[in-house]
């Protein structure tokens, strides 16, 4: 099970028969275990990993970490739902230290950002403060490096 | 030329020369050559790894160090095999850290060999066993391990290699190039030959972590031969080290310390910066290594059914990164195969011939290449057949 979940996460793409064949199950064991994990919600969702960069689109990315008073019968999940349904929020986790949950949100200039941190986030009751961290370069995306990496040198033949 | 070849010694002269050097320097200047002869790890040594070494530089660890190696390190060489083989041998006198076992089964050989002591060793087999027998002085007895046996050798067939000049035999499971394995019962009638002719064993074991079914057993795990073996390891292909160097000798304290002499004239030492990984590899490398045997593993299904569909019959290697698929359906001898898949496809195998006769009509195929690129390599061997 595992094995087929290490595979598929790092290619999504690869087909059953593939995999079936780097595992030594069947293709049809294959197919019913993916069935299994997609259904279960082990398998969230299929996603790539892009490179916007690279395509010329602009986004600009922020990290901002909040300060939560709780409420008298809300708890952390409650604020937490709420913030995750804007479309700007990419993640969000809550995160021991000084601060309570940390996000990353995408907007398409920093003005956009810094709006919408404004006027969507510290406006909630149970926002005590926001820090604003504006993201300059990703070197590293959900374990995927955005940097080329070196050619191996190793020989073509040896013992 | 030929005048400076009257200083060669008689010695050198009897040293055949590496059959893998022509395959090497057909596929050197061809560009976009798929290669499967590779005997290393396609990962790089994982980062944990290397920032140790860049860190002791940093913190100036660029001296020599004591002959046997860094005492950490023979610690948790020792600690290591406790953990998993059961096996205990003293970091202060059973371990010598060596530049790799290429080393250290150099210094094995030259411990133990007498003029005219024969040694023991099962073809095909790693290419610098043989070699470095006639250096030390010894005389090298081939014994051929077949398909039909799954490249195991035998107790049968070492005894009756045996001779009153016989010394020691080297065994080297899992194999290169074969990726045959031993299990302990295989092991066992070994043992019982070794221990009716007072023979030792010399045992190279670089590639016991990386076995897929099954786990490897110590040859010196098994009853009375820790006195009769001298155990070899390294992390070359464990931990994707082979670049920096270093590898361990562990055996009888009589042993080792001869093997130490021989080391402290001529090495000195292992190079410090490979030992600094080394005890980072052994203390918290576990996870990653495992990570590269699962797709070791991955990649050894793929590539072995590949082989089979093509009608080149390979029997299931448990260890180490090689097939070794047989060419006999396809009517070529194993030097033409390989010759023409080069020149037609530019896909490079060695032909098994190289790692001793018994090889003849095998091909050693490394499958440490990513999946793409095995997948590319099977549709170019499938074009070549058809
Ligand atoms: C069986 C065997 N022993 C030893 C070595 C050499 O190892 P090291 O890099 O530790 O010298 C190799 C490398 O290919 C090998 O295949």
């Amino acid at each position: 099970m595992n094995e087929i979940l290490e595979i598929i996460e790092q290619d999504p793409k690869k087909d059953p028969s593939e995999i079936a064949l780097l595992t030594g199950y069947s293709e049809k064991e294959v197919q019913t275990r993916i069935k299994e994990l997609e259904d279960s919600g082990i398998i969230r969702k299929y996603k790539a990993v892009i490179d916007w960069d690279r395509v010329g689109e602009e986004y600009v990315y922020a990290i901002i970490e909040l300060k939560i008073t709780l409420g008298d019968r809300s708890g952390y999940d409650t604020i937490a739902h709420r913030i995750a349904s804007f479309n700007e929020v990419r993640s969000i986790r809550l995160i021991s230290g000084d601060h309570d949950l940390s996000l990353t949100v995408r907007g398409q200039s920093m003005k956009d950002v810094a709006f919408f941190v404004a006027e969507k986030i510290a406006t909630l009751d149970q926002v005590q403060s926001t820090v604003t961290h504006f993201v300059l370069k990703t070197y590293k995306e959900d374990g995927v490096p955005l940097f080329e990496q070196e050619k191996s040198r190793r020989l073509a033949i040896s013992p | 030329m030929t005048y400076v070849k009257k200083f060669l010694s008689d010695k050198i002269k009897t040293v055949p020369p590496s059959g893998i050097r022509k395959y090497f320097d057909m596929v050197i200047g061809m560009d976009d050559v798929i290669s499967l002869g590779v005997g290393e790890p396609d990962f790089v040594t994982p980062w944990h790894i290397r920032e140790a070494c860049i860190y002791s530089l940093e913190k100036g660890f660029t001296s020599y160090t004591s002959n046997s190696g860094l005492i950490e390190l023979r610690e948790a060489i020792s600690d290591s095999f406790h953990n998993d083989y059961g096996v205990d041998y003293n970091p202060e006198d059973q371990v010598l850290v060596t530049t790799g076992v290429s080393e250290a089964a150099d210094l094995a050989l030259r411990a133990v060999v007498n003029p005219g002591d024969e040694v023991i060793l099962h073809e095909p087999c790693y290419v610098s066993y043989k070699p470095s027998i006639i250096l030390s002085g010894g005389t090298p007895v081939p014994v051929s391990t077949t398909r039909d046996n799954e490249f195991r050798v035998s107790g049968e067939q070492i005894e009756a290699a045996v001779t009153d000049r016989t010394k020691a035999i080297i065994l080297s499971y899992p194999n290169n190039p074969t990726g045959a394995v031993m299990q302990k019962q295989d092991l066992e009638e070994v043992a019982d030959v070794v221990m009716e002719h007072d023979l030792l064993v010399i045992s190279d074991e670089v590639y016991d972590k990386l076995t897929y079914n099954g786990k490897h057993t110590c040859f010196s795990s098994l009853n009375g031969m820790e006195d009769r073996t001298i155990l070899l390891n390294g992390l070359s292909k464990s931990h994707a080290m082979t670049g920096l160097r270093v590898g361990y000798a562990m055996g009888p304290p009589g042993l080792i310390s001869a093997m130490l002499l021989i080391h402290q004239y001529t090495m000195l030492c292992a190079p410090i910066t490979a030992q600094m990984g080394a005890i980072e590899a052994l203390q918290n490398g576990e996870a990653e290594m495992q990570a590269m045997v699962r797709e070791y593993n991955r990649r050894r299904r793929l590539f072995v059914t590949g082989l089979n569909r093509l009608g080149l019959d390979c029997f299931e290697p448990r260890g180490a990164f090689y097939a070794f698929p047989s060419v006999e359906s396809t009517g070529m001898t194993s030097s033409q195969f390989a010759e023409e898949l080069l020149h037609q496809q530019k896909v490079a195998v060695v032909p098994g011939e190289v790692f001793g006769q018994s090889g003849d009509g095998f091909l050693r195929c490394s499958y440490a290449s990513s999946l793409d690129e095995l997948k590319t390599a099977l549709e170019k061997i499938e074009e070549f057949l058809s």
